[in-house]
């Protein structure tokens, strides 16, 4: 008797397995404990602080938010087929990707902001090391090849160099972190674009040289083992890390340490020039204003601007009116740069402009 | 020797004659049933073949066969060749079984043969506890210990002191992520699979074909050698083949530390890339069609591999099986 009631079982168990293969993997997204309210889905770089806002949120007012960090194409993919009702992303989407999806147009908010870092390995220096984004583009297309090349050594007149051979490191697996790196380099390195030749903008690029690491931690274990290595990651996991960071020179041509204070500055020299009617599908690389560390970021939570279903929509709504006031003070604890003042109220008028009313 | 079976062959099982005729109901249900489970794996394996090749048809359509020799991976320009993953994924994992081989036939040798009765539980126990570690815990050791010895004790020692950085295969610098690096990572990892197999098939090995040897004047090694080993050498070359099969389909301790590199390089210390930590790497943030393609396209490409070789494999233990018996 028993083991024909297991035989049973584990009969079912491979019909299950063959018959539902595509409603398995989409219903393994969703999530299984109820009393959720909103479904979310996407980057893994905000990770962190969404999930103290979503507690924090989630404590004020009882309102429950699930987030998986699956990756920004993830969360891309997930929300342009409608099986989260908000989307997160660090890249914005492509106009292609936008006019694919299922409920219609799309709004990009920024929430907070981000930088990638440069971290080195170079036994000995006195000071940190200072780069350019030309400097750094000719060290990622190999073309700068030792650590005490003329041109680092112009930057760093008071460094002592060694004759080292410099190994390159970049992420392997496709980022949100390569892509602001890569958009930063797009900006300020001529050789480093398509159209001259060279590896473009992405979450995945063809790197000329260097070693592939397996995310942020892959990267900087290898730079912090590797003598004579340079690799690029999060602000937050460098500092959590205590790794070795550069000063970036910026437009202003200040060499420039990345803080709190200096990415928001960077996003303010640009918002103050938006238009209007911007869609906030921009990139702050590389930007005008003095005092702003150039390889800045924002990441995007993406909303439908006739949410499907009104009541989600009032809430997600209601949540991120929060997340542009309260919210906001709690990002600089987890290492990332809040909005500047101005931009807030600005996105904050703008939640206006989605229906809440309308049927879908 | 002749004539003796196979540790692996079972006795074929009594066919179901007793049912014939209508048995009982139960019986029925159990055949049912049985054939139910029997057919659902190749039926399995139909659906992830044909899921797998129709979501790489756009790439293999674009790119035809120099998706198999080309070495560009640019996702920006759209351009992808699988070349130097799937030379990575064949050269890791024969280089793996290379160095895990005959190191797993010694533990599995010396467990059988020479290891004192209160020590073989607790040994095997530990050799096969090998398998149950989860492969990213054996990636992160592979970064924080291995590389670090490999970048500073062993390629120094197998290029400057044996004088190997003549030949192409150990030349270059060395900065521990490599091709070396996964194969030994790999190495370690499907070493419990072949000494545990080849273990359980010489204990199989029975009494009276060592005492012959012994009778024969045989020394113990010249037994080993002689009696055990080639007695064995069917299932132990089972469990090799289990081994390769583990390392040509494993993915994070590899994708940790092989470097991750599109290039096809003839040095051990060179980084590279296999064709699982390609997709493990990019299928997460693949948004553009074709990109996606080309990453089930290497499954694709990955699947006939691993059947490939699992086929030379099986034709070598055929043929060695062919030979025993002649």
């Amino acid at each position: 008797m028993r083991s024909r009631a297991i035989a049973l079982a584990s009969l079912a168990a491979v019909l299950a397995a063959c018959g539902g293969d595509r409603q398995a993997a989409s219903d393994s997204t969703m999530p299984s404990s109820s009393g959720v309210d909103l479904n979310g889905a996407g980057a893994t770089f905000p990770y962190p602080i969404y999930s103290k806002w979503f507690s924090d949120y989630a404590a004020a007012t009882g309102v429950k938010i699930n987030y998986q960090s699956i990756g920004s194409g993830g969360g891309i993919r997930q929300f342009s087929e409608g099986i989260v009702d908000f989307g997160a992303s660090d890249g914005p989407m492509t106009d292609e990707e936008m006019t694919r999806t299922k409920h219609g147009s799309v709004l990009h908010f920024p929430t907070v902001l981000g930088a990638v870092v440069m971290t080195y390995n170079v036994a000995g220096l006195s000071a940190p090391l200072r780069l350019t984004g030309e400097l750094i583009g000719d060290i990622f297309l190999g073309k700068v090849t030792k650590w005490n090349d003329a041109r680092i050594a112009a930057v760093n007149p008071t460094l002592q160099l060694p004759a080292a051979d410099i190994l390159v490191v970049h992420r392997s697996d496709g980022s949100g972190t390569t892509y602001v790196f890569t958009d930063y380099l797009n900006s300020a390195s001529p050789a480093w674009t398509l159209a001259s030749g060279g590896p473009g903008r992405g979450k995945e690029v063809q790197w000329p040289v260097g070693l592939g690491g397996q995310g942020n931690e892959g990267v900087a274990g290898t730079v912090k083992q590797t003598p004579g290595s340079i690799g690029y990651v999060e602000l937050a996991y460098a500092k959590q890390n205590s790794l070795a960071i550069a000063h970036v020179r910026n437009t202003a041509g200040e060499f420039v340490e990345p803080t709190i204070a200096s990415i928001t500055a960077a996003a303010e020299g640009v918002v103050a020039a938006l238009p209007q009617d911007t869609d906030y599908r921009i990139s702050i690389v590389n930007g005008p204003g003095a005092g702003g560390y150039p390889i800045s970021s924002f990441t995007w939570l993406l909303v439908y601007s006739t949410p499907p279903d009104a009541a989600k929509g009032r809430k997600l709504v209601d949540f991120m009116r929060w997340m542009y006031s309260t919210g906001q003070q709690a990002a600089a604890a987890l290492d990332y740069a809040p909005l500047p003042a101005a931009l807030a109220e600005r996105l904050t008028t703008r939640l206006g402009t989605i229906a809440l009313n309308a049927t879908p | 020797m002749a004539g003796a079976p196979a540790p692996a062959e079972q006795p074929a099982p009594p066919d179901d004659s007793p049912t014939l005729g209508g048995g009982s109901v139960g019986d029925r249900v159990y055949r049912t049933l049985t054939t139910a489970f029997a057919v659902a794996i190749p039926v399995l394996l139909a659906f992830i073949t044909f899921e797998v090749v129709a979501a790489a048809w756009p790439a293999l359509r674009r790119f035809g066969f120099g998706f198999l020799t080309s070495s560009a991976w640019d996702p920006q320009r759209e351009l992808f060749g699988a070349a130097p993953m799937i030379y990575g994924t064949v050269v890791s994992s024969v280089l793996a079984l290379i160095l895990a081989a005959p190191l797993a036939l010694g533990v599995a040798i010396f467990l059988s043969e020479f290891c004192p009765r209160w020590l073989r539980q607790p040994l095997s126990f530990l050799v096969d506890l090998l398998a149950a570690i989860p492969s990213v815990v054996y990636g992160l050791w592979g970064m924080f210990f291995l590389l670090p010895i490999l970048r500073e004790k062993v390629m120094p020692f197998l290029a400057t002191t044996l004088g190997l950085a003549r030949t192409p295969f150990f030349s270059g610098p060395a900065y521990g992520n490599s091709m070396l690096a996964a194969a030994v990572i790999l190495a370690i990892m499907i070493l419990p699979y072949i000494s545990a197999v080849s273990r359980e098939v010489l204990m199989a090995v029975p009494r009276s074909q060592r005492e012959a040897a012994l009778a024969m004047g045989a020394t113990r090694w010249e037994m080993i050698r002689d009696a055990v080993v080639p007695y064995a050498r069917t299932g132990i070359l089972g469990g090799v083949i289990l081994g390769l099969g583990r390392a040509l389909g494993e993915t994070m301790a590899v994708t940790m530390l092989i470097g991750n590199r599109h290039e096809i390089s003839p040095s051990l210390f060179a980084p590279g890339y296999t064709l699982a930590s390609v997709i493990a790497n990019e299928f997460a943030e693949a948004t553009n069609e074709l990109h996606t393609s080309a990453l089930m396209a290497c499954g694709a490409v990955l699947l006939v591999v691993t059947l490939v070789v699992n086929g030379i494999a099986r034709w070598l233990v055929w043929s060695v099986a062919r030979e025993q018996k002649a």
